[in-house]
């Protein structure tokens, strides 16, 4: 443990060939905190998350968690240092049940009676205590996206990463999605990356905007709404000036 | 009583009835038959837990299989007891397969070369031990023969007694129940934490990596455990016919063990099983009787059954049995 930021990125680089998708980042976040990032599809925040995670290795930079390096360290072993992501496009084990999927991940850190205790409290918080033995591909979008949530949270970590933990949900679903969030957000930290405002005021204290694979602003959500220069970029001013691909 | 408690009855069953009651009604040479057929059962059984549930598209079982029954020759030529032998015919395909998973599971080696990169490894086998005619290629007093392959090797005998051999139809018994072992080992296995996290493996790497299960060291673990069946099963073919050769390294056969299991079923156990005694008493049957030959007749039936049954008999019977189960339950309801 030490005092210092529980995350930190010093001049984060990812380059494929000739596209930079995230271009020297330095991004700090506090033990507990609760991030929203923010901006434009190609902005880099997918990749900027791959890179967190390991499933890809920065060009260059540092990425710092509780102090010590995570650069080249395999996808598993960041994991098990305590940072778990719910990715854009959900990723569950489709052919098994509610329950099996979170046993899974529930399993690896707890014994055979913590382990079900865990599943028990995770499929209430979730809202999906009555489709435990439901197959996971047979889920409607909003429950395979809560089914994700539910993964990340049985793996006990202390940042979880949400990529669009709302994307194609109903009105309904994204407030409960927020009552999820900031239920679980009080005792671990948390980077959701989000395109819904209305769902960011929801949860949100601090919002960082990405753009072109920097970091354009840091601040409150009401202050971020009333930058003129994070407005042109959202609305467009910008556009066609080095768009990259959607979250490449 | 769900499906799986179900299953696992009934191959208990068949279990007994495989060890006790078939020697009891079959005449001695059909038993000898039926030994071969266990061995090669073994083997499927391997293919069918890397494969089927380990998702490792093992193109070269063949080579661990091989390698089993070769250093059996090899050691039992040269120690006069088998007990050894038979231990060093499982140790060596394992620590092959510890080599071969570590560079290919650790240097992510993609699906397609994963099975090309098996099958070259049986095929160097191939040639290599073909190349070994001659009497300056001997291991001790065994000499490796090339493609006329290693005659005479002694058979398994009572473990510490070499003048206690256990050969033709008494091998049998010892056979069948080995192949139960290695039938129910592989369950308990599969539903073991490890099993679990294997298997979740195959459905989705990415996911089980992200969840902090380490999907390299469990992919090489499985495929070292699915060798050192296969290495049991090369020993047990190569004590069965006091005799082996490069062709257990050649393609044809390598191919015969993935097509055993498309028959059966990939992703069940029994269907690898099914799928080997059913090819192999085809295959049989066809060589003694000569109506047809017997490549174009397998082959024939195998384009049949990807096309008709693509998911295999055991999954298909699996269905069959669901849906009467359903229609009993409505018309009683």
């Amino acid at each position: 443990m030490n005092d210092g930021p529980l995350l930190e990125t010093r001049g984060l680089t990812m380059r494929f060939g000739g596209v930079t998708a995230v271009a020297g980042a330095d991004f700090t976040l506090g033990a507990g905190e609760l991030r929203c990032l923010i901006g434009p599809n190609g902005a880099g925040k997918s990749t900027f998350f791959k890179c967190l995670t390991g499933q890809l290795r920065p060009t260059e930079g540092e990425i710092l968690f509780d102090g010590a390096s995570l650069v080249g360290e395999e996808p598993h072993a960041i994991a098990r240092r305590g940072i778990s992501i719910k990715t854009q496009v959900p990723s569950l084990f489709d052919g098994l049940s509610v329950a099996e999927n979170l046993r899974l991940a529930a399993a690896r850190t707890r014994n055979r009676a913590g382990t079900k205790a865990a599943v028990d409290e995770i499929v209430r918080l979730v809202g999906l205590a009555d489709r435990t033995d439901s197959i996971a591909s047979q889920l409607p979008h909003g429950q395979r996206q809560w089914l994700e949530l539910g993964l990340v949270l049985a793996c006990d970590p202390r940042l979880m990463l949400l990529d669009e933990p709302t994307a194609g949900m109903t009105k309904q679903e994204v407030a409960r999605t927020a009552d999820i969030i900031r239920e679980i957000g009080r005792d671990r930290a948390m980077i959701v990356v989000e395109h819904d405002m209305q769902f960011i005021q929801m949860i949100a204290h601090r919002v960082t905007v990405f753009h072109q694979g920097r970091i354009l602003a840091e601040d409150t959500m009401d202050e971020i709404l009333a930058n003129e220069e994070v407005r042109d970029v959202y609305l467009g001013k910008q556009a066609g000036a080095g768009r990259e691909r959607d979250d490449a | 009583m769900n499906r799986n408690a179900a299953g696992l009855w009934t191959m208990a069953g068949l279990s007994l009835v495989l060890v006790f009651g078939v020697p009891a009604v079959v005449e001695t040479f059909a038993l000898i038959d039926f030994t071969l057929f266990i061995a090669m059962a073994i083997l499927s059984l391997s293919l069918a837990f890397v494969w089927g549930f380990g998702g490792i598209l093992c193109f070269g079982q063949s080579a661990f299989f091989g390698l089993g029954a070769y250093t059996y020759a090899v050691a039992v030529i040269n120690m006069g007891e088998s007990t050894v032998p038979i231990l060093l015919g499982i140790l060596l395909p394992v620590i092959l397969a510890l080599v071969l998973g570590y560079f290919m599971f650790y240097g992510r080696v993609s699906d397609v070369y994963l099975a090309v990169i098996t099958l070259a490894a049986s095929l160097v086998f191939y040639y290599l031990i073909g190349a070994s005619a001659g009497d300056e290629y001997k291991i001790g007093s065994a000499r490796l023969g090339g493609y006329n392959g290693m005659p005479s090797v002694p058979p398994i005998n009572v473990p510490g007694d070499p003048s206690k051999p256990i050969e033709y139809e008494a091998l049998y018994v010892p056979a069948a129940v080995l192949l139960a072992i290695v039938y129910f080992g592989l369950r308990a296995l599969l539903a073991s934490d490890f099993g679990r996290v294997l298997v979740s493996i195959r459905e989705n790497e990415a996911r089980t990596e992200l969840l902090g299960y380490d999907a390299r060291w469990n992919k090489t673990i499985a495929l070292a455990i699915g060798a050192g069946v296969a290495g049991l099963a090369g020993v047990l073919f190569c004590a069965w016919g006091a005799y082996v050769s490069p062709t257990v390294f050649s393609l044809v056969f390598t191919a015969q063990i993935i097509m055993w299991i498309l028959v059966g079923g990939l992703g069940t156990l029994s269907g690898a099983i099914l799928g080997c005694v059913l090819i192999q008493y085809l295959a049989t049957w066809l060589g003694e009787t000569k109506i047809a030959d017997v490549n174009i007749v397998l082959g024939a039936i195998f384009v049949a059954i990807v096309l008709l049954v693509p998911s295999g008999f055991v999954p298909m019977f699996a269905r069959v049995g669901d849906a009467l189960i359903r229609r009993r339950g409505e018309a009683e309801s």
